[in-house]
């Protein structure tokens, strides 16, 4: 449990130290909620959808999880070319355990950056329709981050170098983004895009957190959660198997 | 307390470890020398678990590094030849977290950490982030954080590069005195023949990834015909200058310094 305790202290630390990835990593969902909130606003209210900030609110804290999580999970290979990962491989714990707690570590820097979201997008004029909501919310964004950072890590195990981060950004991680339905309604989809909404695990956080917040919802927080508790079992299982394999 | 038999490595169509075989005895110094690229770093990797030889066996402690890593691991203590610190931690915060993952007692961890920063005059930099340290210093620490749990073999890669003649004499003082009392088994690579003539008991040539010589520094001398170990060493090895292949690991160093800052 220390073993676990420590790795997970060192991830926050990192975190807390590191100033610039903090503004950074927070500038794009604001950018985000700022551009497209207010840019579509009236666009939105006048085909009767209601207010376009309460609806990509959930969806933009979707954003600043996917985007830290799987980041910290894919840390793992500048740990491996810094030579820290050495350090870890090398020490008497189980695998298991220096996954779970790196994950844990990720997931907990990952939800700090979608509650810091959410309490600047209260700011810019985001009403919830219940305060009682920000507690469940908390424990859906930490899901949906713990499902992404095994992702990362997984990600991670399997590279050799940082070569194929651009390519996992751009083909991986911006598509599991655009195609959740963070940014638009998914009813009345094209069947196509439907399909792959329903098959992207993000969509289904990004549902949960719209359920718990504005009270609208398209799959149901029952569903949404089954599947993430799913795909995270799998992402954690196979980051496992991975990292079992990694020889430095 | 160290079995190797047959062993070899490969990657792809090269051979960093060809057919090597020798034993470690309980409690003995031996020191494993060769020029670069000869299959060193590659052995030390094996027998600590990093990396699965493509054939032949080992054995540390009666287990084996595939096998039963784990047990493996409880039983060395490593210092590698590359930085393996956390650079965003302090000194403190790496020696804690080292001595966290190796179960060493609160109280004699915090004893200890104290004892070794002292030991390496790096006590009074002890809550500054390692990114601020020089190469020297960071070598410091790292020969530190090897020392702070007492297992029962100590593998040192190259561990006194770059330092300087007194850290060095203090580090081996160290070593030897941790021999004599716990009866640790130390085992070390070096490039400084004078270092492995004073302090090992037995010596290992290794070249081309197979292993040329083993014995005493004396037995060395006498089946060489030569004066020194350096001597020695040369007519075994002979004096052509070898190359260690480039790593694309400079260029992510920094790659990682830009996206970080």
């Amino acid at each position: 449990m220390k073993k676990i305790y420590i790795l997970w202290l060192r991830q926050i630390k990192r975190y807390m130290r590191s100033k610039s990835r903090i503004i950074g990593s927070l500038a794009q969902p604001l950018l985000f909620l700022l551009a497209l909130g207010y840019g579509f606003g009236s666009v939105f209210q006048k085909a009767g959808e209601g207010s376009y900030i309460d609806f990509l609110v959930p969806g933009i804290i979707g954003m600043g999880i996917i985007f830290t999580a799987v980041f910290t999970g894919i840390e793992i290979i500048w740990d491996r070319q810094f030579g820290f990962l050495k350090e870890i491989m090398v020490a008497p714990m189980s695998r298991v355990n220096i996954m779970i707690g790196r994950t844990l570590g990720g997931a907990t820097v990952a939800t700090i950056q979608g509650t810091v979201v959410f309490l600047l997008s209260l700011i810019l004029g985001f009403h919830p329709v219940s305060w009682l909501g920000i507690i469940p919310a908390i424990i859906i964004m930490f899901l949906i981050a713990i499902l992404f950072t095994a992702m990362g890590t997984m990600i991670a195990s399997l590279l050799d170098d940082m070569q194929g981060f651009q390519l996992i950004m751009n083909f991986l991680i911006m598509p599991l983004f655009f195609l959740s339905g963070a940014l638009f309604p998914l009813e009345g989809l094209p069947k196509g895009l439907a399909i792959v909404a329903r098959l992207d695990p993000l969509s289904y956080g990004v549902d949960a957190l719209r359920s718990i917040l504005t009270g609208v919802h398209f799959y149901g927080v029952g569903l949404d959660i089954t599947v993430l508790v799913g795909f995270t079992m799998v992402f954690l299982g196979l980051g496992s198997f991975f990292f079992k394999k990694i020889q430095i | 307390m160290i079995k190797v038999q047959n062993l070899t490595k490969k990657y792809g169509a090269f051979t960093a470890v060809d057919d090597i075989s020798f034993d470690v005895g309980s409690g003995e110094i031996f020191a494993f020398l060769g020029p670069n690229g000869a299959g060193k770093s590659t052995t030390i990797k094996m027998l600590t678990t990093l990396v699965h030889p493509t054939s032949g066996t080992l054995a540390i402690d009666g287990h084996d590094p595939v096998r039963h890593p784990e047990q493996v691991r409880r039983t060395f203590g490593i210092v590698f030849q590359d930085p393996s610190l956390d650079d965003e931690l302090t000194a403190w915060e790496n020696m804690e977290f080292h001595g966290v993952l190796y179960d060493v007692p609160d109280a004699l961890r915090r004893e200890r950490i104290e004892q070794l920063l002292d030991f390496v005059d790096l006590s009074d930099r002890k809550d500054s982030l390692v990114k601020e340290f020089s190469g020297g210093m960071k070598r410091r620490l790292e020969i530190a954080r090897g020392l702070l749990h007492h297992p029962k073999i100590i593998f040192l890669d190259e561990p006194t590069l770059g330092l300087d003649p007194q850290t060095r004499n203090h580090m081996w003082e160290y070593l030897k005195k941790l021999n004599e009392s716990e009866g640790t088994t130390i085992f070390f690579t070096t490039h400084y023949m004078e270092e492995a003539d004073k302090i090992a008991q037995r010596i290992a040539i290794i070249d081309h990834g197979k292993i040329i010589a083993v014995g005493t520094s004396a037995d060395l001398q006498s089946q060489t015909g030569t004066k020194s170990l350096e001597e020695a060493f040369l007519a075994l090895t002979g004096r052509t200058i070898r190359d260690e292949a480039a790593s694309s690991k400079d260029m992510m160093r920094n790659m990682g310094k830009l996206w970080r800052r």
